[in-house]
């Protein structure tokens, strides 16, 4: 659906040249939901900006089902855009507009006769759970009800893919899971292939198919998210998914292993269990875990008593139990 | 009753509403004017500048100069300079509507830079909202960068139309009308200083009234405050 080949991007200032993304090639494909993750800088928002030309690479090429947008005119360019949605941190709502002239406003430029533009806008609001407001102007909306108004809006032009730039890091927890679960329900439903930009690994985890890890301007990392979770290679990615220590591993301790929810096993009391079952005492060095729908997500940094019988028994309790795990360094 | 007399008595009050029709008139066919040349030139000065939505140096640079030349001239100084332009617009070098003419040319930079500036308070990631969606310039320019602009554009007009107003006495100097010409005709050289408080007093509540009125329908359509 979306192609990057060698896509860099060097932005002239006064003092320096910043080279914000370098020799970035990814494939996203349809029906994807592809994560980008990476640290504040790093150069996610130039790189998402570039897969719709808002910012035109300085090298490589963009290509979107096959077609190079370098080829495109300008306007076959702006026609093409509105087959690719973005949303965005601050929403980016017009503030002068209530709800539904807001939806209406891609569906305006594009040409579509007002009558029509306003009954699909109602029908969008509705599937973003808006029904009710579509008469509210933004400074009367929550951030959530406003992030869902520019769903709303980004869906108007049935796009074929949709552009998350840290779409959820300006709500609480529970208001990002909830725009997640829509995005997800898009996907599902009317196949839009999305694209998440973030810098939690939250988010990764919930929603998305497949990560790039991004640093300082290049893909350190990419692949399905299980095995990324699983198993981080780069050191970036590390940083990124392994939880932080919560307590210093104890000088004799044993070996230190974290444990990886990825929605195929139930929520349970695993470490109660599993100290009962293997009579051994084990510590917790960090957790970062949650129930989504009766399902184990996130991950335990678990350090196991020293005795090498102990260790065995805890492996072959957590194989048993298909508990996914690895080897950590405390 | 003498006094009451000289001053709204014999024609007096024919006077003052003949006065105030003058100065209402051109203050709003100038300010009118400056907005029809202004307006354009704000959308220049705003879409040329670097981070605008069509960048260019050598375009901004021309235009800023010929605006901030201008706007750093005195009007009386700007008046006498462009004498030839209002003869050739209006037929004549003075009376009220060859002032319009030295009015509009004085003000439409300055009202350029205010749209400029208004401009600029539109948060830029609403346009590039827009920009995403597929608008071209036009409908940047059209549909969000002036009903955005909106409240900030009436505050702007509130300020340009009091300004122009506090110009309007000048016309004094080449026989025009109006309020401001009318009290320094009395108060200035027939020593009649009460006629010459009582068309400033009206002067000022003029200016109250554009001033309040504007103000009153940029909060009115400004949908950024909560509870409307
Ligand atoms: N228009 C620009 N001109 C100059 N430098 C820029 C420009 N835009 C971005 N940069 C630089 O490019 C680098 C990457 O920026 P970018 O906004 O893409 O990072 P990011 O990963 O989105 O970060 P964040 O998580 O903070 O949003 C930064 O060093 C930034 O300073
Ligand atoms: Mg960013």
């Amino acid at each position: 659906m979306i192609e990057l080949c060698n896509v860099s991007k060097t932005f002239q200032t006064d003092h320096a040249e910043v080279e914000a993304v370098r020799n970035v090639s990814l494939n996203i494909e349809k029906g994807d939901i592809f994560g980008i993750i990476g640290l504040s800088g790093a150069g996610k928002s130039t790189l998402v900006r570039c897969i719709n030309f808002l910012e035109v690479p300085t090298s490589g090429e963009v290509k979107f089902k096959g077609t190079s947008l370098a080829s495109l005119s300008k306007k076959e360019l702006l026609e093409t855009r509105r087959k690719i949605s973005m949303i965005f941190q601050s929403f980016n709502l017009l503030s002068q507009r209530t709800a539904l002239k807001n939806v209406c406003y891609p569906l305006e430029i594009a040409g579509v006769p007002k009558k029509e533009a306003e009954k699909k806008a109602r029908e969008l609001l509705s599937v973003v759970g808006l029904e009710d407001r579509v008469n509210s102007y933004p400074a009367q909306l929550s951030g959530g009800q406003k992030q869902r108004v520019a769903i709303a809006r980004a869906l108007a032009t049935d796009p074929e893919v949709l552009l998350c730039d840290e779409a959820t890091s300006a709500l609480d927890p529970n208001t990002t899971r909830s725009i997640l679960d829509l995005l997800k329900n898009i996907n599902e439903t009317m196949g839009v292939t999305i694209i998440v930009i973030t810098h939690e690994m939250k988010v990764v985890e919930q929603i998305c198919t497949k990560v790039a890890v991004l640093d300082r301007g290049t893909v350190a990392e990419t692949g399905p998210v299980r095995e990324i979770f699983l198993a981080p290679q780069s050191q970036i990615a590390r940083e990124l998914i392994l939880p932080k220590s919560a307590a210093v591993a104890e000088v004799r301790g044993g070996p230190v292993i974290r444990l990886v929810f990825d929605g195929q096993s139930s929520f349970e009391p695993v470490i109660s269990n599993l100290s009962l079952e293997c009579h051994a005492a084990v510590n917790i060095l960090g957790a970062d875990t949650k129930n989504i729908g009766g399902k184990a997500y996130g991950q335990i940094l678990l350090q196991l008593p020293a005795d090498e019988g102990s260790c065995v028994r805890i492996r072959n309790y957590l194989t048993g139990r298909n508990i996914k795990f690895e080897e950590a360094e405390a | 009753m003498e006094v009451l007399n000289n001053l709204f008595g014999d024609g007096m009050l024919a006077m003052y509403g003949e006065a105030i029709l003058v100065t209402v008139k051109i203050t709003l066919l100038s300010t009118l004017l400056s907005y029809i040349l202004g307006i354009p030139l704000g959308v220049l000065l705003y879409g040329t500048s670097k981070d605008g939505i069509f960048p260019s140096a050598p375009v901004n640079g021309i235009v800023g100069t010929v605006v901030n030349i201008i706007r750093s001239i005195p009007f009386i100084i700007l008046l006498v300079m462009t004498q030839p332009v209002a003869k050739l617009i209006t037929g004549s070098k003075i009376g009220d509507d060859a002032f319009i003419v030295y009015l509009v040319i004085a003000a439409a930079p300055f009202v350029a830079r205010m749209i400029e500036s208004s401009f600029r308070e539109v948060d830029r990631g609403v346009i590039e909202a827009a920009q995403s969606m597929g608008s071209n310039n036009f409908q940047i320019i059209t549909k969000v960068l002036l009903p955005e602009a909106k409240p900030s554009l009436i505050v702007g007009s509130a300020i340009a139309i009091t300004t122009i107003l506090g110009y309007t006495p000048m016309t004094y100097l080449i026989a025009g009308g109006g309020l401001g010409q009318m009290a320094i005709q009395y108060g200035l050289y027939r020593f009649e200083s009460d006629i010459m408080y009582i068309s400033s007093i009206l002067l000022i509540i003029l200016v109250q009234i554009m001033q309040e009125t504007l103000n009153y329908i940029a909060k009115k359509s400004d949908k950024r405050i909560r509870g409307k």
